[in-house]
This record gives C-alpha cells, sequence and structure tokens, in this order.
C-alpha cells in the first residue's frame, strides 16, 4: 500500500493518477496534505503536480468520457469533500481500465459513488439557491453570508447572475473565506477582512434604511402562513436543517 | 407608522391567503431581459413553513373583503374577521423588495370578491402588470382568475402572468352547491376554458413566430378541498383525470379541509385535517401524470378509496398479483416503473446500468431502489427475491410490520401465522 499526497488541486489528483500508471503503484491511497519526511512508516509518495502530466490524463479522459463526465468529475472533486479522492481516483481508474465509455455502469461501485457524491453536490447547491439571504446595505449592495457543507460557490455564479442582473450582490462563504461579488457586469471572486469572523454573518451596522424594515416584514410573513392545526417539525427539518439557521432571516 | 400598517395588512392578508395550497413556482421559462430583475424557471423553495410546507412566493390577498359566503373559506361576507386592503403599490413594493433580498420566486396573488368579478380581476391585472412593464420584473406571478371575469380581462392576465388558476374548490358540482351557494361551477369553467384554448393559440403563434410574447407560460392550476364533503377518492381522481384531459391543466391541487368555521354543512371544528389522505391523492395524482397509470387501475367501482396504510402503488400491485414478478434485468421501464419501491430516478438507472452487466439486489438497493418493498416485484441477478407464492395479502402485512416496527426482530416469522 502507498499513499500518495497531493496538493488538493485538481491538476494535483490527475498528476498522482499519472503516477500510479507510470509507476505501476496499484494498491494507492490519496490524501490532500503537505507532504513530511518524518511520516516514513508506511510508503509515502509525494505528488508534485505537473500541469503537463494533468493534461495528458485530462486528454486520455476526454476521449472515454462526454463532456458532462468529465465536469461531474471536476465537480466532485471541487466539492472538497473529506476523504472521498480515493473513490475519484478509483472511478478515473475504472474509465482507463474499460474498453467503453462507463459513465453509466451504476452497478460499479465507483460509477456509483461519484453519482451519489454529485447529487449531494447538487443538493448543497439547491439549498444555497433557497437559502441565501440578502441584505441591503447603505451602497446598494446585497449581501449575504452561507456556509456551505461542501465548496459550491462557483456553481451558484450562473444562477444568480442571470437572476439578480440589476443589483450588485456578494455572497459569501464564512467556512472557506471567500465570495463572489457582482458589480452588475461581472463576478469576481473577493476575500474580505472582517476583523472578527463572528461578525461576517451580520453587517447590521452598514445596513440600509429599509433593510430592518422588509426583514421585519419577511418573518411576519413566515409566521403569518404557518396552518398550526397542520404542524409537522420532522419535516421541517428534514427540509431545513438546523445548521442552516443562523443565515435563515426569518429563523434568527 | 407606515410599517405597522403594512404589517398589520400582511400579518391579515397572508394569513387568509395560506390555505391555498398550490405553491408552485416551476414550469414558466421567463429569461432575465435587458438585465433586469429575475427569471422564471424551476421553482426554489426558499423556506418551509413549521407544518413542512414549501415556501416559495409570496402569497396574499389583496383584500379579504369578500360579498360572497363560501362555507369553507375564512374571507366570507358573514364571518366577523378583520377586514383589510393592500393598495397596488403595496403590493408591488412587497413583491420588490422580498424578491431582491432572494426571499421568494415571485407572487400569488388572489383576492375576496369587491363590487364584482371584473372589478377585482382588473385590480389584479393591474399589479401583475406594474411590475412587469415599470419595474422589469421577471420573476414569477400566478394570478387567481376570479369567477366570472370577462375574456378580455384573462386574456390580459395571461399576457403578465406566468400561470393562472380558477380553483374548482370542491370536487363536485354538489359539493359546490352546499357549500358555496353564490358561485356556480359554469363560471369557472368558462375562464377556464378561454385559457385553454388562448394558451395552445399562443403557443402555435411561439412556434411560427419566436418573438410573438409569452402568454402564460406555465399554463393553469386548479385546487379542490378534501373534506369538507363527502365524496369519494373516486370521485375526486375522477374530476382531476377530466379536468386534466379536457382543460390541459398542468396540476390539481388537493387540499386537505382545515375546520375553521364553525357550520352545521361542515365537518365540526375538532376534526383533524386529513393529511394522510391528502398525501395519498398527491401520490396517486403523480401515478396518473408520471408513471402511466390510468386513474381507474387506481381507484374504481370495487376499490373506490385510496388504502390510508400504504401508497397507491403498492396497493395496486398487491391487488394485481399477475403482473408480477417483473425481470429487473429485461423488462421495459414502462413496466420497472409500476414496481413498488422504484421510483423515476432509479427506474432509468437500472435501464442504463443494465446495459454493462446484470443487476443485483444489492447494486439495486445502492442505486436507491426500496428493496424491502420491491423484492416481492421482481427478479433480479441475486438468487434473495422472494420466492415463495405470497398473496398480496401476505406482503401487505411483511411490508406493514417491516416499516412499523424495524427494531423488533423475527416479526416476519410471527406474521406468517396470519
Ligand atoms: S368567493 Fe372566495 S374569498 Fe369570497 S367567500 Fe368564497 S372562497 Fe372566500
Amino acid at each position: 500500500m502507498y499513499t500518495l499526497v497531493y496538493d488538493g488541486t485538481f491538476e494535483g489528483l490527475l498528476t498522482a493518477v499519472f503516477e500510479i500508471y507510470e509507476r505501476k503503484l496499484f494498491h494507492v491511497k490519496l490524501i490532500k496534505g503537505e507532504w513530511r519526511s518524518t511520516a516514513m512508516f508506511e510508503e509515502v509518495v509525494p505528488v508534485v503536480t505537473d500541469d503537463e502530466r494533468a493534461n495528458r490524463v485530462l486528454a486520455g479522459l476526454r476521449k472515454k468520457l462526454s463532456r458532462a463526465g468529465i465536469q461531474r468529475l471536476y465537480i466532485a472533486h471541487m466539492a472538497e469533500m473529506e476523504n472521498e479522492e480515493n473513490a475519484i481516483v478509483g472511478f478515473i481508474r475504472y474509465v482507463f481500465d474499460s474498453d467503453q465509455n462507463i459513465e453509466e455502469d451504476y452497478g460499479n461501485k465507483y460509477v456509483m459513488r461519484l453519482s451519489e457524491i454529485i447529487k449531494m453536490v447538487r443538493r448543497e447547491k439547491h439549498r444555497m439557491e433557497a437559502f441565501v439571504r440578502f441584505q441591503k446595505l447603505k451602497d446598494e449592495t446585497f449581501y449575504s453570508a452561507v456556509e456551505p457543507d461542501f465548496n459550491v460557490l462557483p456553481l451558484l455564479i450562473r444562477h444568480f447572475k442571470s437572476r439578480y442582473a440589476d443589483q450588485k450582490w456578494i455572497i459569501y462563504d464564512i467556512k472557506r473565506g471567500y465570495g463572489i461579488y457582482y458589480d452588475l457586469h461581472d463576478t469576481q471572486y473577493i476575500s474580505l477582512d472582517f476583523t472578527d469572523v463572528k461578525n461576517a454573518g451580520n453587517v447590521i451596522t452598514a445596513f440600509s434604511e429599509d433593510e430592518g424594515i422588509y426583514q421585519h416584514l419577511w418573518k411576519n410573513y413566515f409566521t403569518s402562513v404557518n396552518i398550526v392545526a397542520r404542524k409537522n417539525t420532522k419535516l421541517h427539518l428534514r427540509h431545513i436543517p438546523k445548521r442552516y439557521w443562523r443565515h435563515l432571516t426569518e429563523k434568527i | 407608522m407606515i410599517a405597522d400598517r403594512i404589517t398589520e395588512k400582511l400579518n391579515i392578508l397572508a394569513d387568509a391567503a395560506k390555505y391555498d395550497v398550490s405553491c408552485a413556482s416551476s414550469g414558466s421559462k421567463r429569461k432575465n431581459e435587458n438585465k433586469g430583475l429575475g427569471n422564471a424557471s424551476n421553482g426554489i423553495c426558499h423556506s418551509y413553513t413549521e407544518d413542512g410546507r414549501c415556501v416559495s412566493l409570496l402569497k396574499i390577498l389583496l383584500t379579504n373583503h369578500c360579498i360572497f359566503d363560501c362555507a369553507y373559506c375564512v374571507s366570507r361576507k358573514n364571518n366577523d374577521i378583520k377586514r383589510a386592503a393592500f393598495t397596488v403599490q403595496e403590493v408591488v413594493d412587497l413583491t420588490i423588495n422580498f424578491y431582491r433580498r432572494n426571499y421568494i420566486e415571485g407572487l400569488f396573488l388572489s383576492s375576496g370578491i369587491f363590487k364584482d368579478a371584473d372589478y377585482t380581476m382588473e385590480r389584479l391585472v393591474r399589479i401583475a402588470k406594474k411590475l412587469r412593464t415599470e419595474h422589469n420584473f421577471n420573476g414569477y406571478i400566478h394570478l387567481k382568475s376570479i369567477p366570472g371575469a370577462s375574456d378580455e380581462l384573462m386574456r390580459e392576465a395571461g399576457m403578465y402572468a406566468d400561470r393562472l388558476s380558477v380553483n374548482l374548490e370542491m370536487p363536485t358540482e354538489a359539493g359546490l352547491k352546499l357549500l358555496a351557494p353564490d358561485k356556480n361551477r359554469q363560471d369557472m369553467i368558462d375562464p377556464m376554458n378561454f385559457l385553454k384554448n388562448e394558451i395552445i393559440l399562443r403557443t402555435e403563434e411561439k412556434k411560427l413566430f419566436k418573438k410573438a410574447p409569452l402568454f402564460a407560460p406555465a399554463g393553469q392550476s386548479t385546487q379542490v378541498i378534501i373534506g369538507a364533503t363527502p365524496e369519494s377518492d373516486q370521485q375526486v381522481l375522477q374530476s382531476a383525470n377530466y379536468f386534466y384531459k379536457n382543460f390541459n391543466l398542468k396540476r390539481v391541487y388537493y387540499s386537505g379541509y382545515v375546520p375553521v368555521l364553525a357550520d352545521k354543512r361542515l365537518p365540526a371544528l375538532n376534526t383533524t385535517v386529513p393529511m394522510v389522505r391528502e398525501n395519498r391523492l398527491y401520490q396517486a395524482d403523480w401515478l396518473m401524470r408520471f408513471y402511466g397509470f390510468n386513474v381507474n387501475e387506481i381507484v374504481n367501482n370495487e376499490q373506490p378509496l385510496l388504502d390510508l396504510d400504504i401508497d397507491p402503488k403498492l396497493s395496486w400491485a398487491i391487488r394485481n398479483m399477475q403482473a408480477f414478478p417483473i425481470d429487473i434485468n429485461k423488462a421495459d421501464i414502462q413496466l420497472i416503473l409500476r414496481v413498488p419501491g422504484i421510483g423515476m430516478l432509479s427506474a432509468q438507472k437500472i435501464v442504463s446500468a443494465r446495459k454493462f452487466a446484470k443487476l443485483s439486489l444489492d447494486q439495486l438497493k445502492k442505486i436507491g431502489v426500496a428493496i424491502n418493498r420491491a423484492r416481492y416485484f421482481i427478479v433480479c441477478k441475486s438468487n434473495e427475491f422472494e420466492r415463495r407464492d405470497l398473496t398480496g395479502q401476505n406482503i401487505k402485512q411483511f411490508i406493514l410490520a417491516e416499516s412499523q416496527s424495524k427494531y423488533i426482530r423475527n416479526t416476519q416469522s410471527q406474521l406468517s401465522l396470519f
């Protein structure tokens, strides 16, 4: 068993696949992190990300997967789910070891796992599209703080850009310390400097004048539409797990 | 203060609107044009009420003043409640400001009938028009069509709204007569008919001229109240089926009656809301629309009521054991869809995956099939599928026993005595 240590990038992962084939390392485990030469109990192989090698692997994948298939692979990796690298590498190896396109071979454990990962990522993306709550700031920018389970911000750009084309907005991932800013023309990645990270979720001092009123109205609306005779807390929690509450205006 | 007055109105008029269950904001394809505000495509539930219903639209009445006296409705003329009315501008401001904060997908506007049908409808249309033309708003708009409104207003409504709906309220005409003496079914059917024809016409036009304006792109829907009158599920579903077929409805919503008023024509105030029945009706509706079931397969003269213990697909399966087992590795997708425990997505995955290799029970489980139900109805690569010659009743007992007492072992062998 070899442990490959890579830098966490997609190119790094593809480079690792290259190493696996070139050095015929068949029993491997891939982990993200910095390589320390002291950890010598097992066979540890550092992977040095190499664009050329990564591109060769990618080119190989392109021959055997559809475009959507490649995209799914990329998204699955970008989500940064813990310890899922091995499922992704397993999938890639299965792709190379088969003669046909195996994207829909759901009987295979790697294909199925990848499809589960994608499903989880999609659900998180949908949740963010639903649970973003903008607060209007004095300069007319609409600001929202989020803490998604996985890294999905890049997947949100298209939706929010086409919906809120006529207002400036920021969606900020507090957990991962970066956000997207739309300036009425384009989006860019930004990182904000909060002296106290706890404040990132609530920037009340910078609120526009009417912000408080609309938050209040929304909370009222939320209470009014409830039908007490139909209360179903279990269902409610399944739809909005508690960890999302702290950024939902109606739940604060 | 102005904020307080709006808050009060909002509380009253949201409260009065909440019994209308339809909240879908999907099915439209309105794009954001000229860098305006919003779009409408796959509706998003932005929040959920404590009873687990989706909150996707700002659902309010323009006013709860009403000249009618429908027994089941909180806004009825003779009910002694606080009345309120929004101005056109207030509704517009609320919609835009909620939308910009990503609280909602759009507006669902209904109203009590004040003065007459056209007068009311005209106000609703004016709000939609203002949102579209003055605010370049492309979010979702659902307008309730007031029964008896003129064709002219309905046509205008269709120009600005994504969806229009006329509530049938009661599954049958007799039920309506009893509880809503001011209403007449023809007044509801006329605008539906008008819209159906208009939508067909406009869709044709759109095919020829890409630039032809949208007309109610999300179609029309309706709602029936369940449990206020004694109709059977057969009557309810037959009537839904009739409206799906004849009026191209996108959705029929079933709303379990919430007893809010004391009236000798209605169930007593302490009656519980028929939530399980409502859920079964939605499942049955789903089977008719997506799973290729004919309404008579689900309910008929022998079986006029839906089984409350088990879902309608399972219920159909155990009454039709001759249709099983189905070979997962060979059968047509239409047949696979009829297996209890297999949903649309699983069925598609099965059909894709079996091209590579025959599937076993274990793999089916991973794919997402509910094996505890499906195993009685299929054959696949494994040997573990059910081989005993069980009757439908046996199967129902097994499945119920398993789902109710997962933690008690050996229930199965005990139950097989029956
Ligand atoms: S017409 Fe509508 S608002 Fe008026 S009483 Fe009947 S259901 Fe209620």
